[in-house]
Order: structure tokens, then C-alpha cells, then sequence
């Protein structure tokens, strides 16, 4: 079993790292881009059976910092 | 006075901040790497130095404060004993929630590494202790990721608290409300990014950061 785990900023967390990226993109004369945010993705190759709880819990005790960042999580059969 | 430098792979401030320790204290720092899972029981003063503890993988300073010697730190703070986080040591107490907030990447995306003024906003504690309110001191910073940051009823709650330790008197990385450097609530552990152990001898060029220190060990004489 595979999960993927994207974790994005919250909203109102500044982002350098997508600033810069949609800089990037405006330098290349792609118009239109109003906003950039760069997030990360996870990929987890879990135990058959491993709990919806546990994979809650590895985003919440490690793979994100609620504190500034949201999580979510997909199953891939 | 038994105090300790932790170190992690990736840390690379440990070595000047044991030599910190050893100068205001006269005794070497017990040295402990992040698998060990116990503290000298009668600990007094931990540092978690600065430096890129595994890498940054992940985010700064999430890797680190998962590992076993943590939990240690956590049970050494919580009984009372002082804990200094710099750098890297800094973001690896926010991490572990031991220090509310987080330190997100700089502002300007630029690695700054320069000295930097700073106001001592609260001189009350421990660490702050030979310092007057209001001065202004000089350390050096060297961070990618220094940018404070907090929902506003932390940040509220920080400044109503007096647990402002340290705030930058100019713009270094965009952090909320300027801040360099807080307490947590029992005022016995302190995170900053401005590194004081760069600036404690007259061949450093400044000592601004010795009394911080000296300040600590003066606190820890009293209080036995």
C-alpha cells in the first residue's frame, strides 16, 4: 500500500521559495501567474493494514509542522 | 555546575559553544551525541549549538528534535535546568515544542551572515541577567532559516509575558515583530538565532556575547 502525503504552507505563511519560482516563470514571459506556493509530496510504501490513524500520526508527529503547514493525505492502491 | 553541548550530525557550532561554556564555567561541557538517551542527572546547562543537524532534511531542525537525547533535553528542562538553543539549536527547540513558533526560511530568501544590532527587551532573565533593558548589543547571525514566526496570540502572548529575550534593531530576516531570541514559560530556556558564543573573547573583535554566559553561570551560583 502507498500513501502520498502533500504538505503545503498555510495560508498567510510567507513562501520564498514560491516568490522566487514565479519570478522565474515571469522571466521566462509566461504572463498570467498571479501567485506561486511551493509545497512538498511524501511518498510512504506502508504495510498492507497500517491505520488510517497511523499515517495521520507520522504527518502529525513528523512529516508536517502544523504549526505552519497543512497536510493531506492520499491512498494509492 | 555539570553542563553539556549536544551535538548531531550536521552541527557545526558545538565546538565554540563548549568553548563558551568552558570559559564562564572553567570546567569542559560533557559532549553528547543525539543517540545517547540520558544526561548527566545533575545537569545544569544544555546547548543545542548551531549548525545544519541532518542536513536540514525535511525542515530545519525537525530531524534533530526527534532524536532520542531530545526527550532527554525535555525531562532536563522540565525539572528546571537551563537549556540554550542557538542556530540550528533554535529551530530544533521550536520543533520539539519546547519553544512556541517556527523558524521559517528568511524573508528576502537570501542566507544572511553579517553582525547584526540587537535590544535586549527583557534583562529580567536568566540568560539576560548582566544585560540592562533596552541596550543594544552586536552578535553575528549566519541562518537561512531565521524568520520568526507565530499566529498573533502567541506573538501577543510572548511580549504580554516579557518572553521577548532579544529583538533585532534592524530588518535581518523578516521575522515577526523583529524577534531574535525567546523564553518559554518558566524562563529557563531560551532560543535564539544571533549567535552570543561568536562574540566572547577580545580576539573575536567584540564580546558582547560573554555576559550572556556569564550571566547564566552567575544565576546557577546563586540558585544552588
Amino acid at each position: 500500500m502507498k500513501a502520498r502525503i502533500f504538505v503545503t504552507l498555510k495560508g498567510g505563511v510567507l513562501d520564498p521559495q514560491g516568490k522566487a519560482i514565479h519570478h522565474a516563470l515571469e522571466g521566462l514571459g509566461f504572463g498570467g501567474v498571479n501567485d506561486v506556493r511551493a509545497g512538498k509530496l511524501i511518498e510512504l510504501d506502508l504495510a498492507d493494514g497500517t491505520s488510517d490513524e497511523d499515517i495521520d500520526a507520522m504527518c502529525r508527529k513528523l512529516l508536517a509542522n502544523t504549526v505552519i503547514e497543512n497536510y493531506r493525505i492520499e491512498k494509492v492502491a | 555546575m555539570r553542563s553539556a553541548v549536544i551535538v548531531f550530525p550536521g552541527s557545526n557550532c558545538d565546538r565554540d559553544l563548549a568553548v563558551a561554556f568552558e570559559t564562564v564555567t572553567g570546567a569542559k561541557p560533557a559532549m553528547i551525541w543525539h543517540r545517547d538517551t540520558d544526561l548527566p542527572a545533575d545537569i545544569d546547562l544544555i546547548g543545542v549549538p548551531g549548525g545544519f543537524s541532518y542536513g536540514d532534511y525535511l525542515r530545519s531542525g525537525a530531524m534533530a528534535a526527534r532524536s532520542p537525547v531530545m526527550q532527554a533535553v525535555a525531562k532536563a528542562a522540565d525539572r528546571g535546568a537551563y537549556v540554550l538553543g542557538i542556530c540550528n539549536g533554535f529551530q530544533v527547540l521550536t520543533e520539539s515544542g519546547l519553544l512556541p513558533g517556527a523558524l521559517l526560511r528568511n524573508a528576502g530568501g537570501h542566507f544572511v551572515c553579517r553582525d547584526v544590532a540587537l535590544t535586549v527587551e527583557n534583562a529580567q532573565s536568566a540568560f539576560t541577567s548582566r544585560y540592562d533593558a533596552g541596550e543594544t548589543v552586536t552578535y553575528p547571525v549566519a541562518h537561512h532559516d531565521g524568520n520568526y514566526f507565530a499566529d498573533a496570540a502567541t506573538l501577543d502572548r510572548l511580549e504580554g509575558e516579557g518572553r521577548v529575550a532579544l529583538r533585532y534593531a534592524e530588518g535581518v530576516n523578516g521575522s515577526a515583530r523583529n524577534i531574535a531570541g525567546i523564553l518559554n514559560e518558566t524562563g529557563n530556556v531560551l532560543g535564539m538565532m544571533p549567535h552570543p558564543e561568536r562574540v566572547i573573547e577580545a580576539a573575536h573583535g567584540k564580546t558582547d556575547g560573554r555576559r550572556l554566559f556569564e550571566g547564566l553561570v552567575e544565576g546557577l551560583m546563586t540558585r544552588a
